[in-house]
């Protein structure tokens, strides 16, 4: 094997880091701000992907450009649910709360087992087929868009958080969600702007997945269980260390298949995660509780 | 509860004068109830309890097997054979398998058919032994299916050591027919059960059959993997001159979508005896990326009007599915135990089986000779096809005398296909 060789999967796994990263934004974003644990990540995501490829096979808009669509669905889904429900269980024990998003992450999955059936689904653009070629180098477009986007995605996230009211309001009510009380803020609609921009993450990262991953509806706990790795890896809470996170997994995926074999490639995403853990419990990136 | 369908007896348009006379037949029959005249009545249908994994793990290959059951049955009419079927789902389950097997035959199954895998068909086979009932094996290709002494089971389907050797022998025809031939090889093969027995089988076979390539590298995935870059990347590192796979069917769309993204060209994209790559979504989602690729499996006789018009009548009642060999196989088996019934003239168990074990059915679906069975109940008449996807169908290239189009290999590369 040589340098070629390398060069490209190393490409090949950064690329898909940085959409695993997109990903776990949302659950990061959301567990950031309300320490809620979304057990149902994976689920709204194959929910994001199955509109993603119902706006594509009803009425024929692809899944990049309907990306802003697909996410302010996930939001105004993401919203409701937090206003409507999940608050009311924001102060129950944290039990409660998984239990909570457990039955919902389940509602959803055999909803989409109702409507849509067990087959796998794909969205087949001739981008599908397509790659970029860079002297030795050959990157498959879909990744490069997908990954262009994630990285878009993620920029305006920091942007909003940073610079403007909102943004700066909801970092307010995670610091010190009393004192957002005391100087007025309405710390429910906050949260519910919160998980309904969590939710939004997904659904962007939903729409970007379903040119890569083929989508059922038993894909959501692969994809739970996925993101709670990213974030932890990178540190519950912090939007850069979900995209670290991402980027590592992506990298030791394909690496570790490449340098040892590919059935075993998920196994060193948990290896990974256990050396994080002993080493640095609050993750990468993360703060100390 | 199984749900059972019927199909009677052939039964055309009746005259004035017969239909006078049948009037005047019921008359004498109810008022002196004579006994020679009910006996000459059509003898009832087979009842045939049909056991598939129509739900489950292998619901997909279940409910294509279903299909073949249940699309040839007018056909069978036709044929002037009754029968009626006693459906169960074993749902893709040795055990519920075992237990519907005991359930049908409690409800009056004189005949077992199924159940596509070994392990189901092994615990039913059990069931039919203990039971005395004939047991008609559409797929099932572990050994001691037949090789284990079973008096009551006939298998109409290859073993996996037969499908494997078939499979591996056909690259001789393969080469000599092109004049092409590759010195070596990459094999990608799925890691579940099915695919580690493939790859144990070509592993002991490779040395004996003095193949003229060598495997240069291994590479295993999982079949539910979501994405196969790197795998392809390994393979595409190796050089080899042409892929062989042994995948199912999300995996191998996968694997071939990979492949035109990296620009691997090889001489061919090949499964020594897998599913995959004749199925219709396949075809579908690759498109262009499809044709060329092939598998070497026992297949439809595109030389046999059986066969010819099982596909004309699934086509049209499944315009959506593939008919495959899953369905030409259960539709055989159908067929197996409808002819045994036909001949043995009863449903008595033991008259069916020593009927079946005189089977010999010359128009069939399937390629190969009549369908016989031997002392062991298997049916040795089996070969298998080079089956390649041109013009957008799986199509027999192998052997010549069967071949519908004539074989291309090396392939054309993927880039610049229309």
């Amino acid at each position: 094997m040589d340098a070629t060789f390398f060069l490209n999967v190393t490409s090949g796994g950064l690329l898909t880091g940085l959409v695993y990263g997109l990903m776990a934004l949302g659950l990061s974003v959301i567990f950031g701000v309300m320490r809620v644990v979304n057990f149902a990540h994976g689920d709204m995501m194959v929910l994001a992907m199955y509109t993603a490829f119902l706006l594509f096979t009803k009425l024929g808009i692809e899944p990049v450009p309907a990306l802003p669509l697909v996410a302010g669905i996930l939001f105004v889904f993401g919203y409701l649910l937090q206003r409507f429900l999940i608050n009311r269980f924001l102060g129950v024990s944290e039990h409660i709360q998984f239990l909570l998003l457990l039955s919902i992450a389940i509602i959803i999955t055999n909803v989409m087992m109702m409507v849509f059936g067990p087959d796998a689904r794909s969205i087949q653009l001739d981008a599908s087929f397509e790659s970029y070629s860079i002297g030795p180098l050959v990157l498959d477009k879909v990744r490069v868009i997908a990954a262009v986007a994630a990285g878009g995605v993620a920029l305006l996230l920091g942007a909003f958080f940073r610079y403007t009211t909102t943004g700066t309001a909801i970092r307010a009510c995670a610091d010190n969600p009393v004192g957002a009380r005391v100087v007025g803020l309405d710390v429910e609609n906050l949260y519910a702007v919160t998980f309904g921009i969590g939710a939004a993450c997904v659904g962007a990262a939903g729409c970007l997945l379903v040119l890569l991953v083929d989508v059922h509806p038993n894909l959501s706990s692969d994809y739970t269980l996925l993101g709670f790795i990213i974030v932890i890896l990178g540190g519950l809470g912090s939007l850069g260390g979900a995209l670290l996170g991402g980027i590592l997994v992506g990298l030791s995926e394909a690496l570790s298949g490449a340098l040892i074999e590919p059935s075993l490639k998920s196994m060193f995403s948990f290896g990974l995660l256990i050396l994080v853990l002993l080493l640095r419990p609050h993750g990468i990136l993360g703060k100390k509780p | 509860m199984s749900d059972n369908i019927t199909i009677p007896p052939v039964s055309k348009g009746i005259s004035r004068r017969q239909f006078t006379a049948a009037a005047a037949t019921g008359a004498l029959v109810s008022t002196a109830g004579l006994p020679m005249i009910r006996s000459a009545r059509a003898a009832p249908p087979l009842k045939l309890g049909v056991l598939l994994p129509r739900s489950g793990h292998l619901a997909l290959i279940g409910q294509a097997c279903q299909r073949g059951a249940e699309v040839g049955l007018p056909m069978l009419r036709d044929m002037g054979y009754a029968v009626e079927l006693m459906n169960a789902d074993t749902e893709s389950n040795p055990d519920t398998g075992r237990t519907q097997a005991e359930k049908l035959i409690r409800e009056g199954a004189q005949m077992l058919m199924g159940c596509f895998d070994s392990a189901t068909t092994l615990a039913v086979a059990g069931v039919a032994e203990q039971k005395g009932i004939p047991f008609v094996v559409n797929i099932g290709s572990e050994p001691k299916i037949t090789e284990q002494g079973f008096k009551y089971v006939f298998r109409n389907f290859p073993s996996a050591g037969t499908l494997g050797k078939q499979g591996l022998m056909l690259y001789k025809d393969i080469f000599a027919t092109s004049g092409v031939t590759p010195k070596t090889a990459v094999l990608l093969h799925i890691n579940d059960s099915f695919g580690m027995g493939m790859l144990g089988g070509i592993n002991a076979l490779m040395p004996k059959l003095d193949l003229p390539f060598t495997i240069v590298e291994t590479i295993a995935y999982d079949p539910k993997a979501r994405d196969l870059s790197i795998e392809v990347a390994k393979a595409k590192a190796t050089k080899a001159d042409f892929v062989m796979t042994v995948t199912r069917l999300n995996d191998a769309i996968l694997l071939v979508r990979e492949m035109v993204k990296q620009q691997m060209d090889t001489m061919g994209v090949t499964s020594p005896g897998s599913p995959g790559m004749y199925d219709k979504q396949f075809l579908k989602a690759l498109g262009k990326y499809a044709e060329f690729c092939s598998v070497n499996i026992p297949w439809f006789d595109p030389k046999q009007e059986v066969g010819n018009h099982l596909s004309q009548i699934f086509d049209k009642a499944f315009p959506e599915e593939s008919c495959d060999l899953n369905v030409g196989f259960t539709f055989e088996a159908v067929l197996i135990a409808a002819d045994a019934h036909k001949r043995a003239g009863s449903g008595d168990p033991q008259a069916l089986t020593e009927a079946l074990r005189t089977t010999n059915i010359t128009k069939r679906a399937m390629l190969g000779g009549a369908i016989t069975f031997d002392a062991k109940g298997q049916n040795v008449n089996l070969p298998s096809a080079v089956v390649q996807n041109l013009g957008g169908k799986p199509t027999v290239v192998l052997p010549a005398e069967s071949a519908e189009a004539k074989l291309v290999f090396p392939m054309p590369a993927f880039k610049g296909r229309t």
